[in-house]
């Protein structure tokens, strides 16, 4: 096996898995499933095999477009320190969530359209991580898009399904309308798509035009504002937990959401001298990151505090980006969070599966002894997500809390306000669901998942809690903490941990009903509600118009006016009369071959 | 020049079979042989062209009136050979969808035909008076089937069709007579090589008027806003296959035409009149694309998506250069098949339901999984999802009018300038809408097929057989072809060397 070889085998097994479980999964569900685990195992080997191997030096690519020296678009892999990276990580969760699916999935119907639709998620994950360029990364990026939309929509015969499904490709695609504008933007302005070229030799075309390079990279960034949910174009995320948990675990947690910051610290070298843009890239990230906690703390459905604690770690990261002197430390996030955030979903998932498939946390109540590996299991995912020390998201976040304040101070103290809320909004889920009494008699009669789900939350329990210890971190990053941290700043994110914790504990640890109510969170801070409305009346509104203006203004003015005239002449019309058509294409033919030939003999 | 031509005999298979069916042989399966004959030839065509020799291969010509200069005269190079494909592809698909109608099924099955070898005359043919004698004789089919097999008001919508597309027709007949008679006297001729070889030379001063007209003549025929009103309803009523055959084929010819015509022979006019036309290919795009998502009934939508795609198409031949007019190209065969899926998909359920109507269907991915995943294929292939070829269309088409005009941003003389020029907003018009096709797209995918089934529609038919085939052969071609674009393109290169 050779490095060059290795990326290609671990990029297209999933597409081969996909294509073969189309053809043949419906007539057997162990194969649908085998094929689709064992390819993502396959990758997962190959990875870590590859994470021990030298950097290969020399191109790997193959020309896909290429139109004189005008254009030219390869298809090739770049293995570096962070594809190497993600490629870990990407290809181990889902190892982990494809074993999984097997138990959560075992009852529901489109057993094989579920894993062909993971084995092509993983497939167009993959091209992301390993795209040598950036149109390459787009193509992808669209793809993972498309897989998205096939695995929310699972249950397509719900309408809560179906929509959301759509939604989430249609926000998608905004995005990706910025992201396509930078990358023409990039390109015209250097001639080139490659990732190497941009981000050495590329940046110095800038340096004469500055504002250029801010647009540009501002609408590059679009794409992972549409792809990472943050705002304004978040609201796609939380109803994608329309989809099977699993999925949710995979797509709309740990992996592909974080492709838009993935994509961000692979052109990190042209945003470094973009100062304006990394700004906007900083507010964007920072106001996420904060609004999303404060909407996290209302949910009542357990997947949906997730998905809003999601948005809320993908604005962490973001912010990272923009405040960190390197991309590891964003990375760094990525990494113990994928762990974490697919720990915590999967655990929800087995909750949901404990409870028939009811999701809303008021329901639930007293499942600490009812299925006690899976509450043991979300306490360590939980603990690491609100940043209790010696777990993996302690280290991580307060990093990029360091060096957001060191750069942005104002974004950088309310990332610590957030840390307060996110404990706050763990803690009084935990509390709600596992604590207390049963509240419904589901939650009496819960029992514990079988093992073929339990065994992957203990393979990620394991790295939730320990991948931020030093001597771990250390082979996967090179990090430094910010210059000139204020020596406060780790005291009080402990205070806020702390009272986070301690004060979702008791409010929430018997609580029936939820003590605090603010419509304004709850209610997403009625983005949604305003987003529909432009839907309903700007959008449709305004195309119903264009449609009552096309039938009764623009084709009467380029119809009806000339015909009126034509009637007058009574030449073309006369046939209307007859009201034989077939005699009038005999005159239509005719009479252009004469006038034809009257043109011409003149 | 060989003693006679293949392209001869791809216009020949479907007229012998058209004789056979008016003598009375089984309609159904002559035309589906002749079809296949012709699809199978094509393929044998791409076989035998040799790259890298002269662009126009396979010659022949008949002097019809030699002291006019005008002789059919037969020739293809890449581009027409990746059009007589499209066709050959379409008809094939066209004839297997078709539905044999009870009454004058003989009839029904010639007119298909004659469509076909009308169109493949005009992408074969070199003369431009055969050219245009070709596309006009295909139109008269079209005509008789809207009018006669259609459905809803098809009357009215056959004479709206008519009335514009002879309009369209008379105005182009208009500029190619005016191409004509800008040509030096004495040297005057229809053949396209000679004139292209003039302009090069310089003898056709002041071709403005001559590609005005071309541009509104051809224009009509493809729909370009403001005169795109007939589309939607004569595909509406049209029988599906005549629908396929017209969007996916015979509408082509006028793109194909300025793409071959105006764009090496009348470049400098095509330059000063291009801020007009960026204002109308927008209006196509943005537009019609708003109005695509205010339709209520399947058909609609697709007609009117099909006249919002003509923009981007318009987009790549406005900005005259190597990779916006090889977008565009590719843009041709792409939104030729997957339009053709489409109306085909669309044909079939109005077949199976009676209605197209969103408010009564859905759910529909249930008692039909097979029918809503090649419905999903074709509607994710028209929208431009990589993979399928008219992704590699629409991009070429973005990069290449992304750099159409002049230069008005960047660095210029260490001087900063920043603002965009007209190709460059029409560029971000365009990739706008991209999201409002995925807007329209998935709500109609949505409508149809997600969402709960109404008990009325419990016991529908699987899609089955030769309308499977045909479909599923269709969707395979635009993913070969999406996933190795360079076939196409190859080809392209014999036909880029004459663009400007």
């Amino acid at each position: 096996m050779s490095t060059l070889a290795a990326p290609w085998i671990i990029l297209f097994s999933p597409l081969v898995a996909a294509a073969v479980i189309l053809f043949v999964g419906r007539f057997s569900k162990p194969l649908s499933a085998g094929l689709a685990i064992a390819s993502a195992a396959l990758g997962c080997v190959l990875s870590w095999w590859m994470f021990f191997q030298p950097d290969p030096t020399e191109p790997n690519q193959f020309p896909w477009i290429e139109i004189g020296d005008a254009l030219r678009i390869p298809i090739g892999v770049t293995i570096d320190h962070l594809s190497k990276v993600m490629l870990v990580v990407v290809t181990t969760i889902a190892t982990l969530v494809f074993t999984y699916s097997v138990g959560y999935m075992k009852t529901e119907e489109g057993y094989w359209r579920y894993f062909a639709g993971l084995s092509l998620f993983l497939f167009s994950m993959l091209g992301i991580v390993l795209a040598d360029n950036f149109l390459m990364m787009f193509i992808f990026w669209e793809l993972v898009g498309l897989s998205s939309y096939i695995l929310i929509g699972h249950y397509f015969k719900k309408d809560a399904a179906a929509d959301a499904s759509k939604q989430a490709f249609i926000v998608n695609r905004v995005g990706d309308f910025g992201f396509l504008l930078g990358i023409l933007f990039l390109w015209a302005a250097t001639g080139t798509l490659m990732f190497g070229e941009l981000t050495t030799s590329g940046i110095a075309v800038f340096s004469a035009n500055p504002v250029y390079l801010t647009v540009a990279c501002v609408l590059v960034f679009c794409g992972t504002v549409g792809k990472s949910a943050q705002m304004p174009l978040h609201v796609w995320l939380p109803n994608s937990m329309e989809g099977p948990t699993p999925v949710s675990s995979l797509l709309h947690a740990a992996t592909m959401v974080a492709a838009g910051v993935y994509m961000l610290a692979r052109i990190f070298p042209i945003l470094e001298a973009a100062p304006h843009a990394l700004d906007v890239i900083a507010w964007i990230g920072g106001i996420t990151c904060f609004a999303a906690a404060l909407m996290a703390t209302q949910q009542d459905d357990i997947k949906r505090i997730l998905a809003y604690s999601t948005i809320s770690q993908l604005g962490y990261m973001v912010l990272g980006i923009a405040s960190a002197a390197t991309p590891d430390v964003p990375m760094f996030h990525l990494f113990t969070h994928a762990c974490f955030k697919c720990l915590l979903f999967l655990c929800a998932g087995s909750v949901i599966v404990g409870m028939h498939h009811e999701q809303n946390i008021w329901k639930m109540g007293a499942l600490k002894n009812k299925m006690p590996f899976t509450f043991l299991a979300m306490v360590v995912g939980g603990l690491a997500l609100s940043g209790c020390p010696l777990f993996s998201g302690y280290y991580s976040k307060d990093l990029i809390i360091g060096w957001a304040v060191v750069k942005y101070p104002l974004l950088g103290w309310l990332s610590v306000a957030t840390a307060g809320l996110t404990a706050f909004y763990t803690v009084r889920m935990l509390a709600v669901v596992f604590l207390g009494k049963p509240r419904d008699d589901h939650a009496k009669h819960a029992v514990e998942s079988p093992l073929v789900m339990l065994v992957p939350l203990a393979c990620l329990a394991l790295p939730s809690f320990a991948a931020g210890w030093p001597f771990i971190e250390d082979k996967f990053f090179h990090i430094e903490e910010a210059p000139g941290v204020p020596h406060i700043l780790h005291p009080i994110l402990l205070v806020l941990f702390a009272v986070g914790v301690m004060s979702a504990f008791f409010l929430y640890r018997n609580a029936d009903k939820d003590p605090i109510s603010i419509p304004f969170f709850a209610n997403r801070l009625y983005i949604d509600d305003l987003y529909n409305w432009i839907v309903k009346n700007i959008q449709g509104g305004g195309a119903s118009v264009l449609s009552w203006a096309d039938r009764w203004v623009v084709d009467l003015l380029i119809v009806q006016v000339p015909s009126k005239i034509a009637w007058a002449g009574g030449f073309v019309l006369r046939f209307l009369q007859i009201g034989n058509i077939q005699a009038y294409a005999f005159f239509f033919g005719a009479g252009v071959v004469g006038l034809l030939y009257l043109l011409i003999f003149r | 020049m060989s003693m006679v031509s293949p392209l001869l005999f791809l216009i020949l298979v479907p007229l012998v079979a058209i004789a056979f069916i008016l003598v009375g042989s089984n309609a159904r399966m002559t035309a589906l042989i002749a079809s296949v004959v012709n699809l199978v030839f094509v393929l044998a065509l791409f076989a035998v062209y040799k790259q890298g020799e002269a662009p126009y291969q396979f010659l022949w010509s008949l002097p019809v009136i030699p002291s006019m200069g005008i002789a059919l005269t037969l020739g293809a190079d890449g581009l027409s050979l990746i059009m007589l494909l499209l066709a050959a592809l379409v008809t094939v698909a066209a004839v297997a969808v078709s539905r044999t109608p009870e009454k004058n099924a003989n009839w029904f099955y010639a007119s298909l035909l004659f469509i076909s070898a009308g169109g493949i005359g005009a992408f074969a043919s070199i003369d431009l008076f055969f050219f245009y004698m070709f596309h006009e004789l295909a139109l008269i089919p079209t005509f008789l089937l809207i009018g006669i097999w259609g459905s809803g008001d098809r009357q009215a919508a056959a004479w709206k069709a008519t009335i514009y597309l002879a309009l369209g027709s008379f105005v182009l007949l208009l500029g190619l007579i005016g191409l004509y008679l800008i040509q030096p006297e004495g040297m005057r001729t229809f053949d396209l090589r000679a004139i292209i070889g003039m302009a090069e030379a310089g003898f056709l001063p002041d071709g403005n008027w001559v590609y005005l007209l071309l541009l509104i003549g051809f224009g009509i025929l493809v729909s370009l806003f403001p005169f795109h009103t007939w589309a939607p309803q004569a595909y509406a009523s049209a029988p599906a296959p005549a629908a396929m055959l017209h969007a996916g084929v015979l509408k082509k010819f006028g793109l194909y035409g300025l793409i071959r015509i105006a764009a090496p022979i009348l470049p400098e006019s095509v330059a000063a009149f291009s801020n007009l036309l960026l204002v109308l290919l927008v209006g196509n795009i943005l537009y019609v694309g708003y109005v695509t998502i205010s339709q209520r009934k399947l058909d609609w939508m697709l007609g009117y998506s099909s006249v919002m795609h003509m923009g981007y198409i318009f987009l790549g031949f406005a900005a005259l250069n190597t990779l916006s007019l090889t977008g565009a190209s590719l843009m041709l065969f792409a939104h030729g098949l997957s339009i053709a899926a489409l109306f085909a998909l669309s044909g079939e359920l109005r077949e199976r339901t009676g209605t197209l109507d969103f408010a009564e269907l859905g759910g529909f991915a249930k008692p039909m999984p097979a029918f809503g995943l090649l419905f999903g294929f074709a509607a994710f292939a028209a929208i431009g999802l990589p993979g399928f070829v008219g992704f590699a269309g629409e991009l070429l088409v973005f990069f290449g009018s992304f750099i159409g005009g002049e230069p008005s941003m960047g660095s210029i003389n260490g001087k900063e300038i920043f603002a965009l020029n007209n190709f460059q907003i029409a560029t971000i018009c365009a990739v706008w809408g991209v999201v409002i096709s995925a807007v329209y797209m998935l709500r109609a995918y949505r409508r149809v097929f997600f969402g709960p089934l109404n008990d009325r529609w419990a016991g529908l038919p699987e899609i089955s057989g030769l309308t499977r085939g045909a479909i599923v052969t269709l969707i395979v071609v635009m993913l070969v072809t999406g996933f190795f674009p360079s076939l196409l393109i190859n080809f392209l290169q014999s036909a880029s060397q004459v663009w400007p």
